[in-house]
């Protein structure tokens, strides 16, 4: 590292645009060591998945035709004809998958070790977004083959969005493209899933990643109170950056073995005259929330049970985004366990309904 | 009012103009036009004598699937298939002789009244008439 700070190139830079700030990531960026060292991982993995992401998709891009009477076809040829088409594919479905899950994994692990709170208040909110946009994604996606499951999965999901008030009716017109879900509705969402997406969640990324440089790890309250020579530390170059790497390399290997030996289907193609057929189901990172709608009753008080539905998720992930701004008037002590016991609750609560809606 | 915040007005006004004239259009454009789909009002949909006992088939009507169904006694029932719950397409089950949702289980009769499941609403009635051997379906709202 330090040869190549020593070295004429970056010399030649530094003289220009002075480069301070990198030096000073490079040798002085640690990172604290503790029980819960582990956590500080899952962002990383979850960012590596984004970069498996963004590179499967581009090639399928490369034979993915959308289109009512192509994007079956188109995707049926990838994972027939295409050479290694059907590694991509898979690749793209499962890292789809596996970075939801660390996503949501990270959030939670920021959450209970409460590294969201001052300052690192719109870090929480950024990676918030980046978790809402990631569910996007995969919405977007999921349709994008024009196999059943996913054209009737899309029809559930964007009716949905006709219960939100006023503008719903109004929301579900300009998701789907027109009425009903068909091959307009594919352009929109291969627009929003290759495009759209892509561009925004980039720009939310790069500012998240750029406010955890700038800040650095957070401590947990009990390393904070070690004295000084009781606290370890590890320099983020190049030793924590070396085991991310290695735990990339572990999460790789695990993507590429789902990927070989566990087949995405692609089921038969949707036909807007065929009955829907048994089983459909959302992916199962919407589960909780669409197991939760179908328990409501049709009516409560004066709202439509959907309705209510939407507009309690609505309001529950707004609450949880703006987490690190409620300040609650009890003592440290109590706040501390009002927060941990929330936070059980609402895993308890995603866990509980999404196993229950998979045992249906 | 002095020249400073006279500008900062103005700037501040336009700017919001500006802003307004160009996110106007914009979401506007978003928001997609009236089908041109042409109003149907009647549909043949093939033979009487073609159509097998105690089955079903879905036509569409206009821009709307309707299902129809010819009962084990050959009596003739048109419905909208679109699901009153979450928009599904529905099927007719030979066995249980009902109109049955597999999305979340939603069961409606033969006359497209809901009877279990999450449908909060029948399914819309279509008239049948038979005339030469010609099945026609008929929207019942004028
Ligand atoms: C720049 C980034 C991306 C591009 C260019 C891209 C492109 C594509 C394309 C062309 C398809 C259709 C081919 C197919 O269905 O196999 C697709 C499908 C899909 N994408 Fe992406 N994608 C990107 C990022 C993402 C991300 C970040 C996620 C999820 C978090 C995601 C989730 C999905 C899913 C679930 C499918 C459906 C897979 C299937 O059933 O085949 N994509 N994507
Ligand atoms: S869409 Fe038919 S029962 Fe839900």
């Amino acid at each position: 590292m330090n040869s190549f700070l020593d070295s004429k190139t970056f010399n030649w830079l530094d003289s220009r645009y002075n480069l301070d700030p990198i030096k000073k990531l490079i040798l002085h960026k640690k990172v604290p060591v503790h029980k819960h060292t582990i956590w500080y991982y899952m962002g990383g993995v979850t960012l590596f998945l984004f970069m498996i992401q963004v590179f499967t998709g581009i090639l399928l891009l490369m034979y993915y035709q959308p289109g009512e009477s192509s994007a079956f076809e188109s995707v049926r040829l990838i994972v027939t004809k295409v050479k290694f088409g059907w590694l991509i594919r898979n690749l793209h479905s499962w890292s789809a998958n596996l970075m939801i899950f660390f996503a949501f994994v990270h959030m939670f692990s920021v959450f209970f070790t409460k590294a969201y709170e001052k300052p690192r208040e719109l870090t929480w909110v950024s990676g918030f977004l980046l978790l809402v946009l990631g569910m996007a994604f995969g919405f977007s996606g999921y349709l994008l083959p024009w196999n059943e499951l996913a054209f009737f999965a899309t029809k559930v999901g964007t009716d949905i969005v006709g219960a939100v008030p006023f503008v719903g009716e109004e929301l579900k017109l300009v998701l789907r493209g027109g009425q009903d879900v068909t091959g307009a509705t594919l352009s929109r969402f291969f627009g929003i899933h290759a495009a759209i997406l892509p561009a925004i969640f980039t720009l939310i990324l790069i500012f998240h990643l750029l406010m955890v440089q700038r800040q650095g790890m957070s401590e947990p309250e009990f390393f904070k109170k070690l004295p000084e020579n009781k606290k370890k530390y590890i320099s983020f170059l190049p030793d924590f950056a070396l085991r991310d790497f290695l735990l990339w390399l572990i999460v790789f290997y695990f993507l590429i073995f789902l990927a070989l030996f566990f087949q995405w289907d692609l089921g038969l193609k949707a036909d807007a005259l065929a009955p829907a057929p048994q089983g459909i189901k959302p992916e199962w990172y919407f589960m909780f929330m669409f197991q939760s709608l179908k328990l409501l009753p049709p009516h409560i008080w004066f709202i439509e049970g959907e309705t209510f539905g939407v507009l309690f998720f609505t309001f529950a992930g707004l609450v949880w985004m703006l987490v690190p701004f409620i300040k609650l008037k009890s003592e440290k002590f109590q706040k501390r366990n009002v927060i941990i016991i929330t936070g059980i609750v609402v895993v308890a609560f995603i866990v509980g309904m999404t196993i229950y809606g998979y045992l249906e | 009012m002095n020249r400073r915040k006279f500008i900062n007005g103005i700037m501040g006004i336009g700017g919001l103009g500006t802003l307004g004239a160009a996110v106007y259009p914009v979401l506007e454009y978003l928001v997609p036009p009236e089908s041109a789909e042409p109003n149907v009002s009647s549909l043949k949909i093939g033979k009487f004598s073609d159509f097998e006992m105690n089955s079903s088939k879905i036509v569409k009507f206009g821009r709307i699937p309707v299902i129809v169904v010819k009962d084990e006694k050959g009596m003739m029932h048109a419905l909208a298939a679109t699901c009153t719950h979450l928009d599904c397409i529905v099927q007719y089950r030979k066995d249980a002789k009902q109109i049955y949702c597999a999305c979340h289980n939603g069961v409606y009769d033969i006359k497209g009244r809901n009877l279990s499941g999450p449908p909060p609403k029948p399914l819309e009635q279509y008239a049948v008439k038979i005339i030469d051997d010609e099945i026609i379906i008929k929207s019942q709202k004028s």
